[in-house]
């Protein structure tokens, strides 16, 4: 007859042992790269229940298309067609700007730029943690998505792929607050990093002297250094400059130009730094 | 070797719960959110301490740290906790009333969210608003006697002991 009162043996021990476990894992995870293939090994068994969870929300697209009348498809249709013509007329412009440049920085004796590939990706209709500003693509290592890779949607630039598992990456937005970005002030050329507050309207510019000329309605872009993102990539608007007595820094706020909470299709782009490579590092 | 068959409810519940936490809300409701799976768990501790106990928390935490893209470790170790303290006192909690026991869950429940807390704060991820972000604990605590009552039918019909 079993006694009355069994205790597992060694439960305290084991919640020692695991806790050890768990501080050397996050550390690893935080720190380090080495856990990269134990997160994509467990990606791989959630995989099916990812797909799972975003087929409602893309039936339901589906089914609003396979429904809709004719009429509002026929006027969808000719709205394309005019925004496709006005867009390759402003392609063929774009085309020989590119042309000129290239001749000029050949006259410079300056290399000149490669054109970036791109890859359109769709986010999944999964949900991550709400304290964190991360996203999951439906586009993995099989696509030759990589961790650090730029993502951008149309109107702007969106953050980087963290973790490239098989199927699907996981992305960390601009507006995450560990998420850095060298960018370069339209106007005045001047170069910050841009940091995310943890909300997807309001992004913070950082280490902004007082008497640094800057103002609200600078349109900001990508700056190229670090080697992560390529340049000239709208990231955001300044939104707010506070600067108050004596203190050496102002307060800098931007909105983000990109949809960060609303843009379903996403662009990967394949970046290649020119010159020498910075460090690696991702923030 | 047949025996473990009829265990097939435990992973069963746990893929709900993980589809459940994947589940798209809207950016308002998304921090009212309960814990389904640390709710799932705490069920099959108390009923089935000697199958499912710490180990088999700490793993289901690391699938959820997959899930969610947080770190790798960290609510696998709050899920730890709480099946320590739930397996450790199975005895007690089991025969409360299910009143009593949604008090001991809430219990449970803020304490992973607070080690989880701590650890967000390391990283730079602390929520502006605490109030909103205990709320999860309090809806798992109003859930709870519909998941005991649920899930104790589904083990009472497999006939796990």
């Amino acid at each position: 007859m079993q006694p009355l009162f069994q205790q597992s043996p060694g439960i305290t021990l084991r919640l020692i042992l695991l806790g050890a476990l768990s501080v050397s894992v996050m550390t690893l995870d935080h720190r380090f790269d080495h856990l990269r293939l134990v997160r994509e090994q467990i990606g791989l068994v959630i995989y099916p229940l990812q797909i799972l969870v975003d087929m409602p929300a893309r039936l339901g697209t589906w089914g609003a298309t396979a429904l809709s009348s004719r009429t509002t498809l026929l006027r969808e249709n000719e709205r394309l067609r005019s925004d496709r013509t006005l867009m390759q007329a402003q392609l063929q412009k774009m085309v020989a700007l590119e042309t000129e440049n290239t001749r000029l920085r050949d006259l410079l004796g300056s290399s000149s730029k490669v054109a970036n590939s791109v890859l359109v990706a769709e986010l999944l209709a999964v949900d991550l943690d709400p304290y964190r500003q991360q996203v999951l693509i439906n586009k993995g290592a099989r696509h030759a998505v990589y961790a650090g890779q730029p993502v951008i949607d149309a109107s702007g630039v969106m953050g980087q792929i963290i973790h490239a598992g098989t199927f699907t990456s996981t992305a960390l937005l601009i507006s995450d607050p560990s998420h850095a970005l060298p960018v370069q002030v339209d106007r005045t050329g001047l170069r910050t990093i841009v940091t995310g507050t943890g909300s997807p309207d309001r992004l913070e510019l950082r280490f902004i002297p007082a008497t640094a000329d800057i103002e609200v309605n600078d349109a900001v872009f990508t700056s190229g250094l670090g080697g992560r993102f390529p340049p000239n990539y709208p990231v955001a608007v300044v939104s707010s400059v506070e600067r108050r007595q004596g203190q050496a820094f102002a307060r800098v706020y931007a909105t983000p130009t990109a949809r960060l909470d609303r843009s379903r299709e996403v662009l990967l782009v394949w970046h290649q730094p020119e010159s020498v490579p910075a460090s690696s590092e991702s923030e | 070797m047949n025996s473990w068959l009829r265990y097939w409810v435990i992973p069963a519940s746990f893929v709900m719960a993980l589809m459940l936490t994947m589940l798209p809300l809207p950016a308002w409701a998304q921090p009212y959110r309960p814990d389904w799976v640390a709710l799932v768990a705490i069920y099959w501790v108390l009923a089935l301490p000697r199958v499912f106990g710490i180990g088999l928390s700490w793993c289901c935490g690391l699938l959820v740290d997959v899930v969610q893209g947080t770190l790798l470790g960290q609510h696998a170790l709050g899920m730890a906790v709480i099946g320590y303290f739930a397996q450790r006192f199975h005895q007690r909690i089991r025969v409360y009333p299910l009143a009593q026991q949604g008090l001991l869950v809430l219990v449970l429940l803020c304490v992973k969210l607070t080690i989880v807390l701590w650890i967000n704060g390391i990283t730079g991820h602390a929520p502006d608003n605490l109030l909103l972000y205990y709320a999860p604990a309090l809806i798992g605590m109003l859930l709870w006697p519909w998941i005991f009552t649920l899930l104790r039918d589904v083990r009472r019909r497999q006939k796990l002991r």
